[in-house]
This record gives structure tokens, C-alpha cells and sequence, in this order.
């Protein structure tokens, strides 16, 4: 397929190797953000094609994975009200929450509906007036804009049994809070795409002019994260980190504007909870005021009991990057993707996913 | 979830379009893309289209990586 086939051609990506091989001399820890990224880099064992110089870790860019249990409890909450019609994307029906799952509500008879589009759960209003038809809002600032949109053509259409429960996260400013905990020292972050696609390359300026840490943007394909690689090992050798595009296919400095525009029309930004991370100021997207009638938090009331995180799971720390699913007593035992315990495990972007299919003997002695 | 795939315009039709990949089509919205011509590969993120494809860009990458490769090869 074009855009696809000619940026995993082995030839070129040993090629590419080899020159990251002949830069790096310092040993440099990078960080992958995007939960894409994460099985990407193990699928086609990027790993083992860069030098022992570069460590890679894995970041919170998984949706799924960094919705906060509480809120996890809330959308099942509201699956359980009557003649409410839950709409979502795939992987979050399956996450456990800390006594059910939205899975286990549909078993017990509530509506709950995986949609590919934010289109289709308008759609899906539109053909139940009866019926109150909820969208579980997640995602990050590649999804936030056709959320927008969706309240913006249920608008336009005066759809009113349409809400959406808006659990949005922005990237930039959980960067922040993971720079600003230490915890993991950074080198480099391999920047998202299609994040990038929407916020362009000017979100991350403050990265490597506050914290030293060198930034570039990656497309998804082998070659384009390798160029990344690359990109990411000269900037840090030379000592020059700055914000750089390795997808310029995709990614313009300026990013969507017609997007965002939409995305700021509907949503102001507020705090959000992150698994494993906590309360991150200016990290949420709230439906605004003149757009409250949509939103699910103001048109339903639920109280959930107090959340509890599953025993012995460290989706959290795998979140942060401060442990790789390996050092995880759960991981391939209790947790396995038939019997999740934790998000990491169910999503097809969590790190504890990409390792279960794609470990290989060598991050994975005892299999 | 930012998973984005290219796919080929084949028609437009107001603020939305019919497009194509792998001879599979589906239609999607442009509303983010208003300036998507027919012909054009936009990057599709769960039935919208979130940009059009750079092809210059696209070849730029491509040469670079193929000078890389040599380049290497050779020291």
C-alpha cells in the first residue's frame, strides 16, 4: 500500500542502522510516547537493530491505559442507568474497572456499543430518540477534534439524546509532569504523529529549551521511526537538542488548524487523572459552558463507589515508565491478553500488549 | 487509538468523501481537510480525515533514506 509498503523496506532500515550505530558513542535512554510507537519498535525489533547505546522506554501514550480507574467506574456506572446507550471505541469495553467492566455490563443486560467513529455513535442517537446515547470520550489530541465534531453536528442536527462523558488527555503537558517527577531521566522523546498531525511541532519547544531533552516527531512505519532514532542520537551527540519532524509527510510545524479551531470552540482545557500519574493540571479537555447540554458529566448523575487498582498490577509504573511489563510478577501469569488484569494488557497500544505478542527470546529468556 | 492509515480520495462529495485503499472504500468526513482534492492521500483517524499527505515530502524522505543506506554501506 503506498505510504505504507516503501518505509519498511529492510534494505534501507539496515542501512539506517548502521549509520545510528556509526553516530552513537554516549549511552542515551529514549522515551516512545506514543503507544503506536510501542508496538511498532517491538514488532519489527527495532529494538535489537539499534545499538546497545540507545535504551528505548515506553511512555503513556495509550489511551486506554492512562483512563483513571474512578473514571473507568463512572462510564460503567452510566451503563447501568436506564434506557442509556453506551457508545465507545473498542479496547475500552474489555478494561476491568475495580468491580466490573463495560463488558461485564453488557453481559448483565446494559447497552453498551463499539463504534469506529465518533460518527456512528451520532448516528446511532439519531436512530434511538428514546434512548440517552452516551460516547466514553477518550483519546488524545488526535482523537479530541472528531469528539468536537461530533457534539458540533449534534448541534447542527439538534440531536438531544447525545452526550459525550469527555475523559480527553493532552500530551504536551503530561511531558511536563514526567520531566518535572525525574523519575526516568531522558535523553530524547520519539515524539507522537498523529498527535503531531493536530498540535504540530511548537506544542514541545519548552522540551528541549527547559529540560535539555531532544524531541522528534515520528511517522509509525520501521523506516520512519529508525529516521527518528537517528535524528534523535545526532541532536544528542552534538549536544543541540531542539524540536525537530522526522514525518513531514504528515506533520507541518503549524499542525491542523481547522482542527484545533473545532477542538476549541467545544472543549477548554482542565486538569485530568491519569493512571499511574495522578492529577496533571491542564492535561483534560472539558466541554465548555455553551456547550454543556452534551456533556455527560453535567446531564447524569452517578456515584460510584471508591475505586480500587487490581492487586499486584503495575500498569502504572509501566505508564511512567518506571518498569517494563518484564519486572511485572502479573505479566504472561495472571495477566495474559484472554485475562487482563490491568489496561496495559487489553489495549492494542499498551506496552504490556506489544510485549506479550511480539517478545522476543531476547527480551524474554524464560520463554 | 492515533492510528491513522493513508487512503486515496476518489470522490468528494460536500464535506465528505469517498475513499479507497486496498480496494476496500469508505466514506469519511473532511471536515479537517477542506482543501482534499480528488486523487489526493489523506491520513484517515477513525472515519475523519486528519491531513492530506505530503507526496514531495513523502519522495524527500524516501531519497534521504536511500542516501543513508548508501552512505553507510560504503564506510
Amino acid at each position: 500500500m503506498k505510504f505504507i509498503d516503501e518505509y519498511q523496506d529492510s534494505k534501507l532500515a539496515r542501512g539506517l542502522a548502521r549509520k545510528i550505530a556509526q553516530r552513537s558513542t554516549k549511552t542515551i535512554r529514549l522515551m516512545e510516547f506514543c503507544g503506536g510507537h510501542t508496538h511498532a519498535i517491538l514488532r519489527y525489533g527495532i529494538r535489537q537493530l539499534v545499538p546497545k547505546t540507545v535504551e528505548m522506554k515506553s511512555g503513556p501514550g495509550c489511551p486506554v491505559c492512562v483512563t483513571a480507574t474512578a473514571d473507568l467506574d463512572k462510564a460503567i456506572a452510566l451503563a447501568h442507568l436506564p434506557d442509556v446507550i453506551i457508545t465507545t471505541f473498542g479496547d475500552m469495553i474489555r478494561v476491568p474497572g475495580s468491580y466490573s467492566s463495560l463488558q461485564k455490563a453488557k453481559a448483565e443486560g446494559a447497552d453498551v456499543r463499539i463504534v469506529y467513529s465518533t460518527i456512528d455513535a451520532v448516528e446511532i442517537a439519531k436512530a434511538n430518540p428514546g434512548k440517552s446515547v452516551i460516547f466514553i470520550g477518550i483519546g488524545f489530541e488526535t482523537t479530541a477534534p472528531t469528539i468536537a465534531a461530533s457534539i458540533l453536528k449534534a448541534k447542527q442536527e439538534k440531536i438531544e439524546n447525545f452526550y459525550v462523558l469527555s475523559l480527553n488527555k493532552l500530551t504536551p503537558p503530561v511531558m511536563k509532569a514526567l520531566l518535572d517527577s525525574g523519575e526516568v531521566k531522558l535523553d530524547g522523546i520519539v515524539c507522537p504523529g498523529h498527535v503531531s498531525v493536530i498540535i504540530g511541532s511548537h506544542p514541545y519547544e519548552f522540551i528541549p529549551k527547559d529540560y535539555g531533552v531532544a524531541c522528534v516527531i515520528s511517522g509509525f512505519e520501521p523506516l520512519d521511526i529508525l529516521l527518528c532514532i537517528d535524528k534523535l542520537v545526532e541532536q544528542i551527540e552534538k549536544g543541540e537538542p531542539k524540536v525537530e519532524i522526522a514525518y513531514p509527510r504528515g506533520v507541518k510545524p503549524e499542525g491542523n488548524r481547522k482542527a484545533r479551531q473545532l477542538m476549541e470552540d467545544v472543549f477548554e482545557i482542565g486538569e485530568a487523572n491519569w493512571r499511574g500519574i495522578g492529577i496533571v493540571p491542564h492535561s483534560g479537555l472539558k466541554i465548555r459552558r455553551k456547550y454543556e447540554r452534551f456533556d455527560a458529566d453535567k446531564a447524569f448523575s452517578v456515584s460510584p463507589k471508591p475505586p480500587r487498582e487490581p492487586k499486584g498490577c503495575r500498569c502504572g509504573d509501566v505508564i511512567r515508565g518506571a518498569a517494563t511489563p518484564l519486572e511485572c510478577k502479573l505479566f504472561r501469569k495472571a495477566c495474559t491478553p484472554e485475562r487482563p488484569v490491568g489496561p496495559c494488557m487489553v489495549s492494542s497500544e499498551g506496552a504490556c500488549a506489544a510485549y506479550y505478542q511480539y517478545g522476543t527470546a531476547e527480551n524474554l529468556p524464560d520463554f | 487509538m492515533c492510528l491513522a492509515v493513508p487512503v486515496k480520495i476518489v470522490s468528494l462529495d460536500g464535506d465528505e468523501a469517498e475513499t479507497e485503499i486496498a480496494g476496500v472504500r469508505r466514506r469519511v468526513s473532511i471536515a479537517f481537510t477542506p482543501e482534499a482534492k480528488v486523487g489526493d492521500y489523506v491520513l484517515l483517524h477513525t472515519g475523519y480525515a486528519i491531513t492530506v499527505i505530503d507526496e514531495a515530502e513523502a519522495e524527500e524522505t524516501l531519497k534521504l533514506l536511500e542516501e543513508i543506506a548508501s552512505l553507510s554501506e560504503v564506510h
